[in-house]
């Protein structure tokens, strides 16, 4: 849609990984029977109390060093009012002036009609707050039910400085901002589970024009495909409205994923006065240097430095370092199996063409892999040492995804690729192959070399747990010469 | 009462018994309480007993009590005087219950109040609209009024009450009973159903400031369920009784005695310092100039506290649910309005008001910053004294028929108490005389943060010293 800017913010909500919720002692696991992980205090009982979970100030922090942010060492927490039946206190503990972090930044890359791209994206705030309950509506009976076993669980909301322009840096960014909330330890980012979820404000503008338009905000996307398709359908939909010399309507609008529309939930004007005090109940927060640099001390190993240590220390391409640290479960379990066969670049090589071959394939997911780091050293370490031939090694993997707890060794013993090295075997079958094969030895020493590789192929197939490649490849030559 | 038991001269069966047996006589005149858990109490004072024969007592094993109807009460209904949770029963108890349970004490039962103890009468409570044993035409103040008057007509050797802006030792004034609001912070608000959870607080009505002392022992220190309870020492209360005044330097900030009181109130109240300064004790003159704001900003503050505490009570998983309505908002906006008196809804609206985008600033922001002005003049009078002493009240008890349609002048009986609770300070009100109707007046011994010691002790000295006149009415 030519002659707009699209100015886009995002609000993106994170559940944090504590073990219990953030103001009372309840399991914040994802799930659980209907109400079986609520007590008075989360599920809003008249003169129960919160009390903070320090844990949670501790990953929200974390959450804020990753993302670049400036730490406030006072921080304080606000009442949010509103009445909704999945909020049984009727105000959300959240925090409105004094959040935790501010001021931060993430850098992004994306690929946009071929071409790569950066841009760096600010980062308003990170506050941390109260999750609330999820409302079930049975239509046949006509009744809504509540379950509160999500209320309280500690939820980051990271709110960015209106820096984005398009779909693809949208995306980009809630990819990087997952990323590097996996890599700090804070946060799942499953959004299909809604442990991420994200709002979008989006308005458009002329180049000429010196003030931002008016925004829609599109409530609750729960994937980065609809992040991105609600873009697209909101900037055709607001241009299209500014072409005909319509208004846009400040409103919350809602995602329709089944028809790509966003459609109008509630206006400005029926907004809700969220009357936001300090809340009476939880002493503001002080952390102390001591503190800060604790957490700071703590923070996992983050993406970009981790591509740096790959690079210097493991030696691998940009590229390839690039790839394993994407996804942090891979290069987590890269790291491991470097610890127990210390060949990074050849383990490198096969997690990307095979291992990552087969996720992306979709026949394994990363969840599935039973088997150990250790074990799957071996795999690489049995081909890199040619004790199983490289073509050979797959077949050891795909295997050893179905038996799990069985030594890749013996599987390879079983599958018959164990390397015996057989000199005697070795030139009765290249014997033979000549023997039998009298038009092609003869074409090959008439000087038409490429009958080569149909010659080898018949000594490997007869030699496949016998002798490496290359020997073969060495026999026959000689075998051939004569 | 503890000697008796422990001496075997008394049981504690006998003496919760007595107790039962003069609520089942005098409390339908009264009307103090709302729930009467006999079994309960007969059943724990059984137990005590077993405790007291083994010789394994504490200092409240065995000694009968009425709780105020706003601590939860695991098991046994906690209304908070108000419709809206006519049938609530708590699945928990509040730290204090649980504290007093662990000292084997006795439980006579639920105590009323005005209705989420808003009001300084006891007479905005759903029922039990409470009676002043002095004279049972008279509130007997509020908003611990059950729990007041049962201590004074004998139903209750002591009790729990809470105080948000004097609802302890107004109601403890007005009955002729000894009551102590501690420090902010200093018991565990676990479990109290909330006012305004900044000024809020629970604590002792008795017949001395010594037996305040005791029950303040048993009930305070920190509790891991609430946030804001302080993590410190808990010292024995009672340390400084018997010890007179000596030397002690006693504030009297005048604009208590101009503002906030009657000629009678002040003369009464001024005798009193008199003759704590006859017994050695220095006064000395001060002044509090924001006094005159205190009652606004206390109501916005507790208002606007209390409209959202009190927004939970939706209809929807306890309390009160309207039978009409066939939406959601409309099943929330019946039962709010059925469930809740109209003093209560009164202060939803106006904290709700307060707290409005464009508002907030000129009334909200307005008295927070009035807030740190009171605490920094109270700090200013404890740099040169040690305590502080003002009439309770304005006056003495009311008669039920007068002011109460006029819920400001009501509002404005409690100029005198409510500064301490905006500062979280400690204060304890007892009797220091009775004007010409025999009704007591009450005058209040204001203290240091952390200082409960000291002012139980100063009261201690004057009320071994006052010889008391018991309620008659019921008689």
């Amino acid at each position: 849609m030519p002659g707009y800017i699209p100015v886009i913010g995002l609000e993106i909500h994170a559940e944090l990984l504590t073990r219990s919720k953030v103001f009372c002692n309840c399991s914040a696991e994802f799930g659980g029977d209907t109400n079986s992980r609520c007590c008075p205090v989360c599920s809003g009982l008249p003169g129960t109390l919160p009390v903070i979970n320090e844990t949670a100030v501790e990953y929200a922090v974390k959450a804020g060093f990753a993302l670049g942010c400036s730490i406030n060492k006072f921080s304080v927490f606000d009442r949010k009012n509103y009445f909704y039946p999945d909020l049984p206190k009727a105000y959300q503990i959240s925090q409105l002036n004094l959040p935790l972090c501010i001021n931060g930044l993430v850098p992004i890359e994306y690929e946009k009609d071929g071409e790569k791209h950066t841009h760096n994206v600010r980062i308003n705030r990170i506050h941390l707050e109260e999750d609330a309950g999820k409302l079930t509506h049975n239509d046949l009976e006509g009744v809504s039910l509540a379950d509160y076993n999500r209320c309280g669980i500690p939820l980051i909301e990271i709110v960015t400085e209106p820096d984005i322009g398009s779909a693809e840096e949208a995306k980009a960014f809630v990819e990087k901002v997952s990323l590097l909330l996996k890599y700090a330890g804070v946060c799942d980012c499953k959004m299909e589970q809604g442990s991420l979820r994200c709002d979008v404000n989006i308005s458009l503008m002329k180049p000429t024009d010196t003030e931002l338009g008016t925004r829609a905000e599109i409530k609750n996307l729960n994937s980065i495909k609809a992040i991105g398709r609600s873009i697209e359908f909101e900037i055709y939909r607001q241009a299209k409205a500014l072409d005909m010399g319509q208004r846009i309507i400040q409103e919350t609008r809602r995602f329709d994923d089944n028809r790509g529309e966003t459609r109008s939930m509630r206006s400005k004007e029926n907004a809700n006065d969220y009357r936001y005090f300090p809340e009476p109940d939880i002493l503001q927060v002080n952390i102390t240097d001591d503190q800060l640099e604790g957490i700071h001390a703590d923070m996992p190993e983050m993406p970009d430095k981790r591509l740096i240590r790959y690079m210097s220390q493991f030696g691998l391409s940009e590229t390839d370092a690039g790839i394993i640290i994407a996804d942090k479960e891979i290069s987590d379990f890269y790291d491991d199996v470097v610890m127990a066969y210390n060949n990074p670049k050849a383990i490198a090589n096969f997690i990307i063409s095979e291992m990552m071959r087969r996720i992306n394939l979709g026949e394994i997911t990363i969840d599935d892999i039973k088997f150990s780091p250790e074990n799957f050293a071996k795999i690489v370490e049995l081909s890199e040492s040619e004790q199983i031939n490289k073509s050979n090694a797959k077949d050891v993997f795909r295997a050893l995804i179905e038996k799990p707890e069985t030594d890749a060794e013996s599987l390879a013993k079983d599958l018959g690729y164990i390397i015996s090295t057989d000199m005697g075997k070795v030139s009765e079958v290249i014997a033979s192959v000549i023997a039998t094969n009298e038009k092609a030895v003869e074409q090959y020493r008439n000087g038409e070399v490429k009958v080569f590789g149909f010659l080898m192929g018949q000594c490997s197939k007869a030699l496949k747990g016998v002798a490496t490649s290359k020997l073969i490849k060495d026999e026959l030559e000689k075998a051939l010469k004569i | 009462m503890r000697s008796a038991l422990d001496k075997k001269e008394l049981s504690a069966t006998e003496l919760t018994e007595t107790y039962l047996e003069n609520i089942a006589k005098t409390d339908s005149k009264i009307e103090s309480y709302v729930t009467v858990t006999a079994d309960i109490a007969k059943e724990q004072a059984k137990a005590a007993q077993e405790l007291i024969n083994s010789g394994k007592s504490s200092p409240l094993t065995g000694i009968p009590l009425a709780i105020k109807d706003n601590i939860c009460t695991e098991g046994v209904k906690t209304t908070c005087a108000s419709r809206m949770l006519e049938n609530f029963i708590p699945p928990y108890n509040a730290t204090v219950m649980d504290k007093l349970n662990a000292q084997n004490a006795v439980m006579l039962g639920k105590t009323s109040m005005d209705e989420f103890a808003m009001g300084s009468t006891t007479q905005t409570a759903f029922e039990k609209k409470t009676k002043n044993p002095y004279d049972l035409n008279r509130v007997p103040g509020g908003s611990s009024g059950g729990s007041a008057a049962a201590v004074s007509a004998r139903l209750a050797p002591a009790a729990l009450g809470s105080d948000t802006g004097g609802s302890i030792r107004q109601p403890s004034s007005f009955c002729g009973v000894t009551g102590l609001k501690p420090t902010y912070s200093r018991v565990s608000r676990y479990g109290l159903i909330a006012f305004a959870s900044s000024l809020d607080q629970i604590g002792p009505i008795a017949n001395s400031a010594e037996d305040c002392g005791y029950l303040l022992n048993a009930i305070a220190g920190f509790d891991r369920h609430d946030g804001t309870s302080a993590n410190r020492a808990v010292p024995d209360f009672t340390s400084k009784c018997g010890q007179g005044v000596k030397g002690l330097k006693i504030a009297l900030p005048k604009e208590f005695f101009e503002e906030g009181a009657t000629d009678f109130v002040r003369k009464t109240v001024l005798a009193a310092a008199e003759k704590y300064k006859s017994m050695g004790a220095e006064l000395i003159e001060c002044s509090m100039p924001s006094l005159k704001y205190a009652v606004p900003a206390y109501f916005l503050i507790s208002s606007a506290e209390a409209a959202s505490n009190l927004a939970r009570f939706d209809g929807i998983k306890y309390g009160h649910r309207s039978e009409k309505g066939s939406t959601y908002g409309e099943l929330v906006l019946n039962s709010r309005s059925e469930g809740f008196g109209r003093e209560v809804k009164r202060r939803i609206m106006l904290g709700n008001y307060a707290l409005s985008s464009g508002y907030y600033d000129a009334y909200y922001g307005k008295a927070c910053a009035l807030r740190q002005e009171i605490r920094a003049e109270y700090n200013r009078i404890f740099e040169t004294a040690d305590v502080i002493l003002t009439p309770t009240a304005p006056r003495t008890a009311f008669r039920i028929d007068e002011n109460i349609t006029d819920p400001k002048m009501i509002y404005y009986s409690d100029i005198c108490t409510v500064t301490v609770n905006i500062a979280s300070l400690p204060a304890i009100s007892t009797t220091c005389g009775y004007d010409e109707n025999g009704l007591p007046v009450g005058m209040s011994i204001v203290g240091k943060m952390w200082d409960e010691e000291t002012i139980i002790g100063v009261t201690d000295t004057f009320e071994r010293n006052f010889t008391k006149i018991s309620a008659k009415a019921v008689k």
